[in-house]
């Protein structure tokens, strides 16, 4: 272990300001500090600091990702295996899965982490730890077949136009991978559209492998909107069923729930005011809805269909784009979960609701915040008209 | 029956080093140092010479901006050296004290309810004992010209490790009467006298006359004054109140009783690199090097690296780091001796377990072990970053306050946007909580600091 930090010792020199690689100071720093929790110590008056720091906060983000990620990885190898009818054990179709989102999350990370970086340089800055998340969290956004250079292309849209060119880290106003997903949707359309995006190979099958007669590849939340009859909720909430790579299994996510909300780095408030906003919007549709349509699929059916559990526990929480008063996080969780819903039940032209969603309140955080912060200020500033007339009287 | 207010958001840091409540000894200082860095924006005026004779209770420097405020050496003896930094900044007045402490004399207030208030105030300026009184907002010497709304006391220390008041305090009671006698012709409203639920009728000041009683109940900052006047008489723009400390107040009642400057005290020595922790008798101003017999000598190393000590005047969250050969501080009544941080710890934001830390945040496990106390360290624990985690710093500040948005309106200077979130009621020190559970390693007290400067400079 010390062998490590002393070869980081001995060329420090070089790559410090004014070294012949002085120029990848920040390069090298987020290196070193990646490696062990640098020696600086406290200047200000507050003498001793908490030992949790951005890193710690990311790394429990990206575990809390991992449930999903492995249901992925089976579910992947699981629908190619139904589509084809292949009969794959249980670790032949991990594998095929992590075969098939390695190329993607290891895209992902070197072309975004590389923009970092580069930015980082620019601006002479430290490295910060927010991709570590995003990167993982686009490739698990995404269909499986989505080719690698349009989601290069989403990545890079995603962190410059989503992050950097508003100051980087911290300073975004929606969540990066969020855009990703809205630019591939918006700006391929054709490429990734229809319902055999979803499980890998139905698109354009290899040669030697036949799609099963009758299969569609269609996520749940196509088949309801067109009148379908979906999988039963269990099956849905257990999620072998098509869709995005991370979003099917309501189960694994909230795994990922517990140790977010255990760990305190997601809001449980978002979480909760979100599945009682789609409840909501969805059980007052139900009340007026004519049976056998879609605005009588069960309510609860939505949470377990789509990206809404994936997005509700993922993306909605997500500090930065997010409302950061605790009363503006109920209300942007429910207003959040009753757009998806409505967007799902009465856009007919677009399913998902959850991504635009998102966004829009991304979009609406800092206005709710506003007004959150109203009757605060409102308090303080009637206070300080009270003492000014009190003086005046006693004058 | 006693008001009690109770608090549920903020935090105790479990640290060991806890003084224990027995008086070592009175320490006899080689030296004295008074620092017109303990004092909050005051611009000194030196009054002395090397080499120049003085008393205890004479001033040493004033204000150059309020002239009329003046501070003291705090025992007689001889100017040994004057001490400057950058730019000829003045840093302290060394004081060689000698065998017999002189005192100016200052004549005892016979009767208190007979003597004026303008008299009142010029005995205390006139000692240099105004200083003990800090206005709220912005945590200054309070101005002899105005009449605060309330005069309001903490009666207990919430922060880490810090000195026991009831301890201290417990022979000054008659002292801290004629201080509050005092303070009462000062203000319109009333004086508030803080004390904690946990033991209130313990304390030496639950035994004061002619104040108002209220109980904090809650973890730190509770003891803090600004939590305590922000939830009894909030301050408004263009409103003042006024605190002192109980030992200031003690210090104002043998003013007017024996007619000297007397700052005497209890002192805790603290912390988990201390050795002999309890408490020692001394006046403010005396060296680090007159207690370095509680200094642990043991070498101490953390992952490999040997690190040194670190001398904090005051507490761990905002006290100063004077260094080995710094001062105990004016209004500070502890010394806290802590390890310096300056090591690597080999992929310590990625372990599981980090059993010799501790942390607030729920993403290491130390929250399991609630009763577990940790030797505390200097080290930063993380780079610094931009503000990324939101509701963090809601659980530390029981204030009915947003303190990113006042930080944020602080840091680009909105002096509106400051106003409405409240900067008059905070300093520094109500914020400290904030800096030390960051995982951005924001210094929330710095920005803090800054804004205070700035409503200063702009309300003038």
């Amino acid at each position: 272990m010390n062998r490590i930090l002393k070869y980081i010792d001995k060329i420090k020199p070089k790559y410090s300001k004014g070294g012949k690689f002085g120029w990848l100071h920040s390069t090298f720093e987020a290196f070193e500090s990646f490696a062990s929790v640098p020696a600086t110590v406290t200047k200000s008056r507050t003498q001793i600091r908490d030992c949790v720091d951005l890193k710690r906060v990311m790394i429990t983000v990206v575990v809390a990702l991992l449930p999903p990620l492995f249901f992925g990885m089976w579910n992947t190898g699981d629908q190619h295996s139904i589509a084809f009818g292949l009969d794959w054990s249980f670790w032949m179709k991990v594998w095929f899965g992590f075969y098939k989102i390695l190329p993607l999350i290891l895209v992902s990370y070197i072309v975004g982490l590389g923009i970092e970086f580069a930015s980082a340089q620019i601006r002479g800055h430290e490295v910060n730890e927010g991709y570590l998340v995003t990167g993982l969290l686009i490739p698990m956004i995404m269909p499986i077949d989505v080719p690698l250079w349009i989601l290069a292309l989403a990545v890079i849209f995603a962190v410059i136009f989503g992050k950097e060119v508003f100051g980087g880290t911290g300073m975004n106003i929606w969540n990066p991978a969020l855009l990703a997903r809205a630019f591939v949707f918006f700006a391929y359309p054709s490429e990734i559209t229809g319902d055999t995006i979803w499980i890998e190979g139905l698109t354009k099958p290899e040669a030697g492998l036949h799609i099963v007669d009758g299969f569609s590849g269609a996520t749940p939340l196509a088949q309801a909107s067109s009148g379908m009859p979906t999988p039963s909720f269990l099956q849905m909430f257990i999620g072998n069923i098509p869709g995005s790579f991370g979003e099917t299994s309501t189960i694994a996510i909230l795994i990922g729930a517990i140790i977010l909300i255990c760990a305190g780095v997601a809001s449980w408030k978002i979480m909760v005011s979100g599945v009682a906003g789609a409840l909501g919007i969805g059980l007052l549709v139900n009340a007026f809805a004519a049976p056998g349509t879609y605005a009588a699929v069960p309510a609860v059916y939505h949470l377990v269909m789509g990206g809404f559990a994936f997005g509700i526990v993922y993306m909605a929480t997500d500090p930065v784009s997010s409302c950061q008063t605790e009363v503006g996080k109920w209300i942007y969780g429910f207003l959040i979960g009753a757009f998806c819903i409505t967007l799902r039940l009465f856009n007919p032209g677009y399913r998902e609701g959850m991504m635009l969603s998102i966004l829009m309140f991304n979009t609406m955080a800092p206005l709710i915040d506003y007004l959150v912060m109203r009757p605060n200020i409102n308090r303080r500033m009637k206070r300080a008209v009270a003492a000014v007339n009190e003086e005046s009287k006693t004058e | 029956m006693i008001n009690n207010i109770r608090l549920h958001r903020g935090l105790d840091i479990p640290l060991n080093g806890d003084a224990q409540q027995k008086i070592w000894k009175t320490i006899v200082p080689d030296v004295i140092a008074v620092k017109p860095t303990d004092f909050e924006n005051v611009m000194p005026k030196l009054l002395v010479n090397e080499g120049d004779v003085v008393k205890a209770g004479q001033f040493v420097f004033t204000d150059k901006y309020r002239p009329e405020i003046g501070f003291s050496a705090p025992c007689s003896g001889k100017v040994k050296s004057i001490v400057r930094g950058e730019k000829r900044k003045l840093l302290a007045v060394e004081i060689t004290p000698d065998s017999t402490f002189d005192y100016v004399n200052f004549d005892a207030v016979k009767d208190i309810e007979k003597t004026s208030r303008e008299d009142l105030v010029k005995k205390l300026l006139d000692s240099g004992l105004w200083a003990s009184i800090i206005q709220r907002p912005y945590g200054i010497i309070a101005n002899p010209n105005d009449t605060p709304k309330a005069i309001v006391i903490s009666a207990f220390n919430s922060a880490p490790l810090a000195a026991n008041i009831n301890f201290t305090m417990k022979d000054e009671i008659e002292n801290m009467q004629i201080g509050v006698n005092a303070l009462a012709k000062f203000t319109r409203g009333r004086i508030y006298i803080n004390l904690s639920a946990k033991d209130y009728a313990a304390s030496p000041l639950y035994k004061l006359k002619g104040v108002e009683k209220t109980c904090f109940e809650g973890p730190h900052p509770a003891g803090n004054v600004g939590v305590q006047i922000h939830h009894l008489c909030p301050i408004g723009k263009g409103e003042v109140v006024w605190t002192i400390k109980p030992m200031m107040l003690a210090a104002i009642g043998k003013l007017f009783k024996t007619g000297i400057y007397d700052l005497s005290r209890l002192v805790a020595i603290t912390g988990s690199r201390a050795e002999n922790r309890s408490y020692v008798k001394c006046i403010p101003g005396i060296s680090m090097h007159s207690i370095q017999e509680a200094v642990g000598n043991k070498e101490e190393k953390i992952y490999g690296e040997e690190v040194g000590i670190r001398y904090i005047s005051g507490n761990v969250l905002d006290g100063e780091n004077v260094g080995p050969d710094g001062y105990l501080g004016f209004y500070d009544d502890q010394i806290t001796l802590i390890s310096e941080g300056n090591y690597r710890e080999m992929f310590g934001w990625a372990k599981v377990l980090r059993p010799k830390k501790f942390s607030f945040s729920h993403t290491y496990l130390s929250f399991l072990a609630p009763r577990k106390k940790y030797n505390a360290d200097t080290n930063l624990n993380g780079g610094v970053r931009p503000f990324v985690v939101t509701g963090l710093y809601e659980k530390v500040v029981p204030m009915d306050i947003y303190p990113v948005y006042l930080l944020k309106a602080i840091l680009a200077e909105d002096i509106d946007k400051m106003e409405q979130l409240g900067i008059y009621e905070v300093i520094g020190e109500d914020l400290a909580l904030c800096e030390y559970v960051c995982p951005s390693k924001i210094n929330v007290q710095e920005i803090v600091e800054k804004g205070i400067n700035l409503m200063i400079k702009e309300m003038a």
